[in-house]
């Protein structure tokens, strides 16, 4: 045992730094908390199947009537780069619009923010990353030439009064550069509120972070973005998202992005999972005592915990 | 994630993400404060004990009953990963727990590698002598913080079920032979719902004083978050000293290592597993069961705690008993790096 431990690299910042973000910060959770749902988008972009435009159109109308309070509901990408989003138009212009609830859609570009207003979207979100290599790979430019593009969109959006969301990829790792500094982060993520963004979602893309490096990462984040504007976005590739997530609300995030039945994949991991599963979360967050938006989904939520209900029967209820 | 096509781009594989990027945070360029850098690295290294619970809990709650040459060989493998506990099998009646009937071949087959530990169960004396026959050097006793469960586990009351293993303890401490006390759902019970941290408090301080060394507090239905994980430790640890609580999360609900999380933050550093996530529930058809081994420690790992386990070792015994006992794994961290 001796040799395994001197072969295993000493992080600087361990239980000790835990525990600084200790039990008494479960005390300063947030009492509320913003679940933006992305299984539409981002869960289904990585499934497989295509997915008919009926059955997108019904899934977002179910959550819309379980009470979640933000669906992002497609992406105005080209139908080559996405198959499954080349129905972006009538999904946005298909599904219901109920008051209260906002239907982001995710736009790579200008042409794409015209579609989207002209199909009816109301809000938007745009995405960078916080690697060189991965925005190379993924979008074609450097992380510098892209903000040129989203300034653009911003510009248009604000004229228009369309609220834009900011994606930020790779917060806790890349598939090509791998370590990703929290510094970076930082950058990308100042630059987007900045620009005009009201909410910066920071997203663990292939799900390699760890508690400690989220809090490293936030650490660096809150320093030039005021934690109201920011959100989490974990993946579960590593089964580390639901922790992540308590770490990022422990440091004071009060919004989070997961996606229904945990879906989609990734494409960097083949047969691994993908993002974190709204109802997990959910799970989580009643048992802490954090509403989320919308009764309906508390409801939800208390039942797991209902101690009138064995989990048993409450097995038997979702199959 | 962005507007990422379906073709994967050349990009680091995940092995290669796995075996260099798994201490993520360990030297990250230029974010650490030096001061704090010169004081970590002053201190001992922060340990982590994982107790592998995979051969018995994970096992004894598979439908398919295992060889018991798998199960020898599942073990071995297990023994050199740097896992320092492996519980092997437990010493219960064959009738009750048919997985586990060929409890003394699996004890007398097992390699018992230096510095490793092999605790088995034993619910009453007549195992526990079954158990010392076959070579058991540790034992563990199961408690509830339920009564409900008590009687429908091991059909007695709480009180009866100490009487019972308060035997087993002395005649343990009697030889020697250290023992491990399990208290039951401890943060919620299949049939009365919600448990007191009280009830969880009474029963591991009846176990500890008993003479039990270490008490393993268990989500035995994983119905538990971090708020009820803090409230039940916060009275526990009001009575048993920290060095002497182990947790032991089940993933039910996917609330495993969020819990685990909330647990280390208090200051507990003994924690059990399975690897591949091995188990059901039996009270919740269709659903997974312990937290996985490999997924515990990739966080333990990126959290820069030692524990002295291989995880490259771990993921490859999982595969070996999912393959042996013909199921997908439970691991994350397994699925995303063996491309199934």
């Amino acid at each position: 045992m001796a040799a395994m431990t001197k072969a295993l690299p000493r992080r600087l910042v361990g239980l000790a730094s835990l525990r600084a973000v200790s039990t008494s910060s479960m005390d300063t959770l947030p009492k509320q908390v913003k679940i933006v749902e992305v299984g539409p988008r981002d869960g289904l972009q990585n499934e497989k199947n295509i997915v008919s435009t009926p059955v997108k159109i019904k899934l977002i109308d179910m959550l819309s009537e379980a009470g979640l309070s933000v669906i992002e509901a497609t992406s105005f990408v080209s139908p080559k780069w996405v198959p499954q989003m080349a129905d972006h138009a009538e999904v946005l212009k298909g599904i219901q619009k109920f008051p209260g609830i906002t239907y982001p859609v995710l736009i790579p570009n200008l042409k794409g923010f015209e579609a989207a207003v002209a199909a009816g979207a109301k809000e938007v979100s745009i995405f960078g990353a916080a690697s060189e290599l991965f925005t190379k790979k993924n979008i074609n430019c450097s992380i510098e030439e892209s903000f040129q593009r989203f300034d653009a969109i911003l510009k248009a959006a604000q004229s228009a009064n369309i609220s834009v969301r900011g994606y930020v990829s790779c917060v806790l790792g890349c598939p090509y550069e791998g370590k990703i500094s929290p510094a970076k982060v930082a950058e990308v993520t100042k630059k987007f509120y900045s620009m005009g963004c009201y909410e910066i979602s920071l997203g663990d893309t292939i799900g390699v972070g760890t508690p400690g490096i989220m809090k490293d990462m936030l650490s660096a984040v809150m320093q030039e973005v005021p934690p109201a504007a920011l959100a989490v976005h974990c993946h579960d590739t590593y089964g580390q998202a639901l922790a992540n997530t308590l770490m990022a609300l422990q440091m004071g995030v009060s919004v989070v992005d997961s996606s229904v039945a945990g879906l989609g994949g990734c494409p960097y991991a083949q047969g691994a999972s993908g993002n974190l599963a709204t109802e997990d979360l959910v799970y989580m967050l009643e048992g802490l005592g954090i509403h989320t938006d919308s009764p309906l989904l508390s409801h939800l939520g208390e039942r797991s915990v209902d101690p009138q209900i064995p989990s048993f029967q409450l097995q038997d209820k979702w199959n | 994630m962005g507007n990422v096509p379906s073709a994967v781009k050349h990009c680091l594989s995940y092995q290669q993400l796995l075996r260099e990027h798994l201490w993520i945070g360990d030297s990250v360029a230029g974010a650490l404060d030096p001061a704090q850098e010169t004081s970590q690295l002053s201190g001992l290294p922060e340990f982590v004990k994982i107790v592998e619970v995979g051969p018995r809990d994970g096992l004894q709650n598979e439908k398919v009953i295992v060889p018991t040459d798998i199960k020898i060989e599942f073990i071995n493998r297990l023994s050199q990963t740097g896992l320092s506990v492996i519980e092997v099998t437990s010493f219960v009646s064959s009738r009750w727990v048919p997985q586990m009937a060929d409890h003394t071949e699996v004890m007398k087959g097992i390699h018992q590698y230096p510095g490793v530990r092999y605790p088995v169960l034993t619910p009453n004396l007549q195992g526990f002598h079954r158990a010392v026959a076959a070579g058991a050097t540790e034992i563990s006793v199961f408690g509830a913080a339920s009564e409900s469960f008590s009687k429908k586990n091991i059909n007695c009351s709480i009180e009866e079920s100490m009487g019972k293993f308060e035997e087993v303890v002395k005649s343990a401490r009697h030889m020697n032979i250290p023992a491990r006390g399990y208290v039951s759902c401890a943060l919620g019970c299949p049939y009365e719902g919600i448990i007191t941290p009280q009830k969880v408090t009474e029963v591991s301080k009846r176990l500890y004083s008993m003479g039990c060394y270490e008490i393993s507090l268990g989500d035995t239905i994983g119905v538990g978050t971090p708020g009820s994980m803090k409230r039940m430790l916060e009275s526990v640890m009001k009575e048993i000293p920290l060095g002497a609580l182990a947790v032991h999360c089940h993933d039910t609900y996917g609330q495993a290592l969020a819990n685990i999380l909330t647990a280390l933050q208090m200051g507990i550093n003994v924690v059990d597993s399975a690897v591949s996530g091995l188990g059901g529930c039996p009270y919740a058809k269709g659903a997974s069961g312990n937290v996985a081994t490999e997924d515990l420690i990739y966080m333990l790992n990126g959290l820069g705690l030692n524990t002295g386990v291989n995880l490259y070792k771990v993921m490859e015994a999982g595969d070996f008993i999912c393959k042996a006992v013909n199921k997908t794994t439970n691991s994350k961290v397994a699925q995303a790096s063996f491309n199934a």
